[in-house]
């Protein structure tokens, strides 16, 4: 039997019906098409996807797991690694990772590497067999590091990858999260149609299981101080409190009604349910002609939100070409298919008011020129082409800068001038004790990496700990 | 879960809530804000803390029953619980340097000012307090303003009770007669804040206003809250609440507090026709 060269289509919702709702898009793998997906991986003995993966998940091992009929077993051993693997079958973008190195992807597509790890993750949630096996949990647990406690600020995906694995060797640990609910970005960010709650409740009650607590309402910074943290006898902190400051472009007119950034908007929507207002009380107003500003996935998840929400017309308008925009391919194909309009190489350059709300968007034609310091074509604007783009809602999604809250109330913690926390390759900070990870480190990122760098400080508080005993 | 200690109707539709809240407590200051979530459907909505006693573990907040949330916040009893509750947010004022204090409330702002005067009051300020509503029934704290001031004004628009008219015509006549004041501060509508400001201006004193912009998350991530002081964009959750009112473009302020007015009125009135049902 030849292999089949191309992935093993995802059954989705038809665009015309889902964007009259917000169930998830892609309905994932049956059983057959599961097994005729992981019949494609190669079980390569140089493991190329596994170095693409930053939490290093076990991929040839769980494909032979699903070929063998044993997805209980997948799951586990994807569990080995990875704390969030439904959140991870969906969000991750494995087309630069794992994917990216896949040795089919050479002459055909490479195997489905993500949707695998969603159908193991949602064959056993469905179950009730998606936890860590006990005796797996026991074999990692460190008998020097019992009870201990460390703490760990904000239930992102780094956080709640620390929280997990710390809780795995044996510590104590206590997450502080500033909002009424867990989860970070997977909870005020991500659109249900991408990443349901539901799947997000589960990987949170799964990580609960391992022992971990979760403090809501409590801003570190604000509420509660890291020293103060210390002083509670948490001899070890993960900082993970994500990139939340969001960026305006600077322009006239911003701050007219109608005018969002993209964290206001999305966490209307999904943090306080406005989706389902008047039941929900937290409203959010969207007019019939929405222009998102910027074209990463948040600027992709604004748009099919404000589809959802009744907008007639909407626009995606990047100062870049296409080949530019930062978004998943993937997430630029569905909004396309809702019929998401991309305005591309325009720039806007004022918001111009009637009555306080907004009228038009002013904007500006761009063209490429040289490479810049990104590797990208420099959008270059071209004189007098200014135009204007009726609309009624403006959403900002050009990025974020981490929430300044907690370092500038915290004593001696290095940061750099644009608010990242400074970090070594061990992820420790300029404190002893004190680690970080996530986009509070990197600027805005993705869950994945964020992933990656709560791992990568869970080894380093270990180590810290274990030599810190021995003092 | 954050329980009920105490209730009180001051006026009908203005109501005092003691709540246990021993962390919050502990780091309050007067100028600082809380957000709480009456239940799972509720806005994340802003308050200030009014008072608080730290040996008690407690916080006071002090609301007018308008939309859904405050209106069921008001139907809690003793021994209730509110669902969640996070604080002390946004900065506190910086009391110290002032000898000589007029502070100034109108209507429900007269709760928000009241942890002020007490504040000035007890670090040794002259404090005289101004306050208003429009009628003498609506009038609140009298008393606890009386007992941390050294002199209280009291106007209604009506004339039923104090001096005939409004606030900012009694600061009118203070700000001739007293002299050597080191600072104002206002909180009320922005019409209010918004006069004081153009009156003290005059006289060049320090004036300071604490705004109730439209928030989402209270701690800096959603940028719903921003407002622009001295030409520069600000964030009321994180940067204020309380600013320079001589630097707020307020009438930009009171074009953004309009944006949500409909939906405001809508889910209040689903509440009353729900409390009909």
């Amino acid at each position: 039997m030849s292999l089949q060269k191309k992935k093993t289509p995802m059954r989705e919702q038809d665009p015309k019906e889902r964007i009259k709702n917000y169930k998830e898009v892609p309905f994932g793998y049956n059983d057959q098409e599961a097994l005729m997906e992981a019949e494609r991986c190669l079980q390569c003995k140089h493991q190329p996807c596994v170095d693409g993966c930053p939490v290093k998940v076990p991929i040839p091992q769980f494909m032979q797991a699903i070929k063998d009929g044993d997805v209980v077993e997948a799951n586990q051993i994807i569990k080995t690694k990875n704390s969030l693997p439904a959140v991870c079958g969906r969000v991750c973008p494995q087309e630069e990772q794992c994917e990216d190195l896949c040795v089919m992807g050479i002459k055909n597509e490479p195997v489905a590497i993500g949707r695998l790890e969603r159908y193991v993750s949602d064959y056993n949630m469905e179950r009730g067999s998606d936890k860590s096996s006990s005796k797996e949990i026991e074999k990692m647990k460190i008998p020097e590091l019992k009870g201990r406690k460390v703490a760990v600020i904000g239930s992102g995906p780094a956080g709640l990858t620390a929280a997990a694995d710390l809780a795995k060797y044996g510590l104590k640990v206590t997450i502080f999260e500033a909002l009424h609910d867990t989860g970070g970005v997977l909870r005020y960010g991500i659109p249900e149609f991408r990443l349901p709650k539901s799947i997000v409740d589960k990987e949170v009650e799964s990580i609960k299981e391992l022992g971990v607590e979760i403090k809501l309402n409590i801003v570190v910074g604000k509420s509660l101080t890291v020293d103060e943290i210390f002083e509670q006898g948490y001899e070890s902190i993960f900082i993970g409190v994500g990139a939340g400051l969001p960026r305006f472009l600077g322009i006239p007119g911003e701050n007219l009604n109608g005018v969002y950034s993209a964290n206001e908007f999305l966490t209307r929507v999904n943090l306080m349910k406005a989706f389902k207002y008047p039941e929900y009380k937290t409203p959010v107003i969207v007019g019939d002609k929405v222009a998102v500003v910027g074209a990463g996935n948040v600027a992709m998840d604004s748009a099919r939100t404000a589809k959802r929400l009744g907008a007639k017309d909407v626009y995606i308008v990047y100062r870049r070409a296409r080949n530019q925009m930062p978004a998943r391919s993937e997430e630029i194909h569905h909004a396309e298919e809702e019929g998401i309009e991309l305005k591309l190489l325009n720039n806007p350059v004022a918001i111009h008011g009637k009555d306080g709300c907004i009228d038009k968007m002013e904007c500006l034609k761009m063209e490429l020129g040289e490479k810049d310091d990104s590797g990208r074509r420099r959008p270059i604007p071209i004189e007098d082409s200014n135009w204007m783009l009726d609309v009624d809602t403006v959403i900002i999604a050009i990025g974020q800068n981490p929430n300044p809250l907690l370092t500038k109330n915290t004593k001696d913690l290095d940061t750099e001038s644009w608010g990242g926390i400074i970090v070594d390759d061990t992820q420790q900070t300029s404190r002893e004790g004190v680690y970080a990870g996530g986009d509070v480190v990197t600027g805005a990122a993705t869950v994945i990496k964020a992933m990656g760098a709560g791992k990568q400080a869970v080894e380093s508080i270990k180590d810290y700990l274990l030599n810190k005993k021995d003092n | 879960m954050y329980k009920v200690l105490k209730k009180e109707k001051l006026v009908p539709t203005i109501t005092r809530l003691k709540i246990m809240a021993p962390l919050i407590a502990e780091k309050t200051k007067p100028g600082n804000f809380i957000i709480l979530r009456v239940d799972e459907k509720g806005e994340r909505v802003p308050l200030t803390i009014a008072d608080y006693d730290r040996e008690e573990g407690s916080i006071t907040i002090i609301f007018q029953e308008v939309g859904y949330s405050t209106k069921k916040l008001g139907k809690l009893e003793v021994g209730d619980c509110i669902k969640d509750l996070v604080g002390p947010l946004g900065h506190h004022i910086d009391m110290e340097d002032c000898k000589k204090v007029v502070l100034l409330g109108g209507g429900t702002g007269t709760a928000l000012l009241y942890p002020k005067v007490k504040g000035f009051y007890e670090q040794g300020a002259e404090v005289i307090s101004i306050t208003g509503a429009r009628t003498k029934n609506l009038i609140i704290l009298e008393d606890e303003l009386n007992e941390y001031s050294d002199k209280l004004y009291i106007a209604t628009d009506d004339g039923s009770y104090g001096i005939h008219g409004f606030v900012t015509e009694i600061l009118k006549d203070v700000l001739k007669d007293e002299k050597d004041i080191d600072l104002v501060v206002a909180i009320g509508p922005v019409p209010m804040m918004k006069a004081v400001a153009d009156m003290t201006e005059e006289y060049g004193i320090e004036t300071i206003v604490s705004l109730n912009a439209i928030m989402v998350d209270g701690t800096g991530m959603c940028g719903a809250c921003r407002v622009t002081v001295g030409g520069e964009r600000k964030f009321t959750c994180v940067d204020g609440p309380s600013f320079d009112a001589h630097q707020v473009d307020f009438e930009e302020l009171m074009n953004r507090l309009n944006f949500y007015q409909n939906e405001e009125e809508d889910v209040a009135k689903e509440n009353s026709a729900e409390e009909v049902n």
